[in-house]
């Protein structure tokens, strides 16, 4: 089989991936480009002067312990949005693949969530649980739970992991959905006949025939919760209170626009893009070889 | 060990269509029983509700003694082979064997025994460690077959199991079917749309259309005095010729005496046709332009037409267009194409059914 397309002119594929080319280049490369760099400078207090100094800032970032905190925190949101999303998804997946009386409505209701935009998503909880203004809060309160995200650092994380797993829950039962759908009937049938009740046929038979989309959308949560997750947290917390809900990439933004260490923050930002590498050959790995059960 | 008892059984759908219209089957302790019929009449569905995969909207299923209507698939003691298998894709063969009887608490001691007996009986032994895409089709097949097995159940169930393999296993492994079942003695119901594996299973054949059984019993019996125009038609390959007893050629010659009086529709079996001069007396003599001829080895199959004044019977599935008749004849001898020959059938050999085609006639 001829899989190459065959042009007339040398110069017409080039011309057609140019300007998809010219995005990347100018979007992707150049800035990533300018971080490299960056990260090997060193700027005085008043940007007046510029030096090159090797591997110091990545030496300070290591030896500084706000920086392993911060990347114990990001694994630790990371871990907790995934799973919290994970199992709500599949959750709600498996109801939804029961036969149900408008059961198209249901699940476009499921799907819609991820159509809204990460700020939008921080805003539309902040209006939940704000210590003043939110909803719930008044609630909270009155069954006597001392409701501040804004001075507790444990509820800011909680609020930040909770309005990032809910957002990406819609995606997460899209792929569960369509997993679920595609387990042929008669192996489920089979399994009843075989005497296998509902929970006992899910943890034996759904779960395992599930295990590659699940890894699947574990890798993609993981990339989400670390870097998706800043329109969140800069509208409900800025990283705060005191470094609380501060993440890895929210850590590269106020030390570099807030703080105004930008060599620092092109060394993180040069860390973090290994680590995205890294997921992402993970995951080309895993769906070249097609892993199954 | 166990009859199944189907009483005026119901299904009903939720929009109102009607799939099973009430059916009555007794499968007797250790029977084959085959369901057949073409797709859509409802023969899956009557399965599927046997096995407790739909509910039953009318009638009762009594599985030895016990009414199992409101009764869980797990809670019938049954079993069933699925036409795709439905093997698990994650687990190994022993694993696909085992899963039901560990579902059920037995010892792996106990389980070990029984997956390694219907492995040796199968022919698994060398792939229990095999995932089942690992397995060719007919291997397949047999893991599910197996994994009925081990079970011991009260029945078998099969839903139309060969159907997804290629003709030559198809035959083996229909033979295998049937010896199996005959060493276990355990009832079971066959669920297929193929006439021939219907005929050399079945103990009691159940020829069903459109929701409702046409017509129930030994096969061969049936193959003898099919009950209606449809089960004439659809049991026996290639099928009964169906013609009406209208035209004064076919009526002089029925004579309107008695009970063929009453018929209006004539059907006889392509191989109970000779090809000879003479007319039998009470017999059927046909003239015949012929068409087209197939040769098999064994026997020669002659395609012909009669003159075109016939009228059209009512079409059935696998009926012939009207006017066209086909003859069986044994050995490779065959008239050329074109050529006008005379047929005949004696009496003994011609089915007559009313007009309808919905009840039988014995002359």
């Amino acid at each position: 089989m001829q899989k190459q397309a065959i042009f007339q002119s040398r110069l017409l594929p080039f011309a057609l991936v140019a300007p998809q080319l010219a995005i990347v280049l100018i979007f992707f490369y150049w800035p990533a480009l300018q971080a490299a760099i960056q990260s090997f400078l060193l700027q005085d207090a008043f940007g007046l002067s510029t030096s090159f100094v090797w591997f110091d800032n990545y030496q300070e970032l290591f030896n500084e312990p706000a920086y392993f905190e911060a990347i114990v925190r990001t694994f630790f949101f990371s871990f907790a949005i995934a799973v919290s999303s994970l199992s709500l998804a599949l959750l709600l997946a498996v109801m939804a693949d029961k036969p149900l009386r408008g059961g198209a409505l249901y699940r476009t209701l499921l799907i819609w969530p991820y159509a809204v935009a990460p700020p939008v998503v921080g805003v539309l909880w902040i209006f939940m649980l704000h210590p003043s203004l939110g909803v719930i809060s008044r609630y909270l309160r009155a069954a006597g739970i001392d409701w501040n995200p804004l001075l507790d650092g444990n509820q800011a994380a909680t609020l930040v992991i909770l309005a990032a797993a809910w957002k990406q829950v819609s995606y997460n039962f899209l792929f569960f959905l369509a997993g679920l759908q595609a387990i042929p009937k008669s192996v489920m049938e089979a399994a009843a006949i075989d005497g296998a009740r509902p929970m006992r046929r899910f943890w034996t038979v759904t779960f395992p025939l599930l295990s590659p989309t699940i890894f699947f959308l574990l890798v993609i949560n993981i990339v989400y919760a670390f870097f998706d997750t800043f329109g969140i947290i800069d509208t409900m917390t800025r990283g705060g209170p005191g470094k609380a809900t501060e993440t890895l990439v929210y850590k590269v933004y106020s030390d570099g626009l807030l703080g105004g260490n930008l060599g620092s923050s092109a060394a993180q930002s040069v860390i973090l893009m290994v680590i995205v590498i890294v997921l992402t050959g993970i995951q080309f790995r895993f769906v070249e070889r097609k892993v199954t059960y | 060990m166990a009859n199944v008892t189907l009483r005026n059984v119901r299904k009903t759908y939720p929009g109102g269509f009607e799939a099973i219209k009430g059916v009555d089957v007794d499968v007797g302790d250790g029977q084959f029983c085959v369901l057949v019929g073409p797709s859509g009449c409802g023969k899956s569905t009557l399965l599927r509700m046997v096995a407790g995969l739909e509910t039953v909207s009318g009638g009762e299923i009594d599985i030895g003694g016990r009414v199992v209507n409101q009764v869980e698939p797990a809670d019938r003691d049954i079993a069933m082979v699925f036409q795709n298998y439905a093997l698990y894709p994650h687990m190994s063969v022993y694993n696909n064997m085992a899963y039901g009887l560990r579902n059920r608490g037995m010892a792996e001691a106990e389980i070990k025994t029984r997956v390694e007996e219907a492995a040796r009986v199968l022919e698994l032994a060398p792939m229990l460690e095999r995932k089942p895409r690992q397995l060719s089709g007919g291997q397949r097949q047999r893991v599910a077959m197996g994994r009925a097995i081990v079970r011991q159940p009260k029945v078998f169930l099969f839903d139309e199991p060969l159907s997804n393999l290629d003709a030559k296993l198809r035959i083996a492994m229909r033979v295998e079917i049937r010896k199996l079942q005959r060493r276990l003695n355990t009832t079971s119901i066959y669920v297929t749309h193929d006439q021939l594996e219907a005929m050399t299973l079945a103990d009691i054949l159940v020829v069903m259309n459109g929701g409702q059984v046409e017509q129930v019993g030994n096969p061969l019996a049936i193959y003898e005095k099919p009950a209606t125009t449809f089960v004439a038609s659809f049991i026996g390959a290639p099928p009964m010729n169906l013609m009406s007893t209208r035209p004064d050629e076919i009526k002089t010659q029925l004579g309107a005496d008695g009970r063929a009086a009453e018929a209006g529709i004539l059907g006889i079996r392509p191989e109970d046709f000779v090809i000879t001069d003479q007319t039998p007396a009470g017999g059927v003599a046909l003239a015949l332009t012929v068409e087209a001829i197939e040769r098999v080895g064994a026997e020669t199959f002659v395609y012909g037409s009669r003159r075109q004044d016939e009228q059209p019977v009512a079409a059935t599935p696998g009926e012939l267009p009207p006017g066209e008749v086909i003859v069986r004849i044994p050995g490779a001898e065959a008239p050329a194409i074109g050529q006008k020959i005379r047929i005949a059938a004696v009496r003994e050999k011609l089915h007559l059914f009313s007009g309808d085609g919905r009840k039988r006639i014995e002359a």
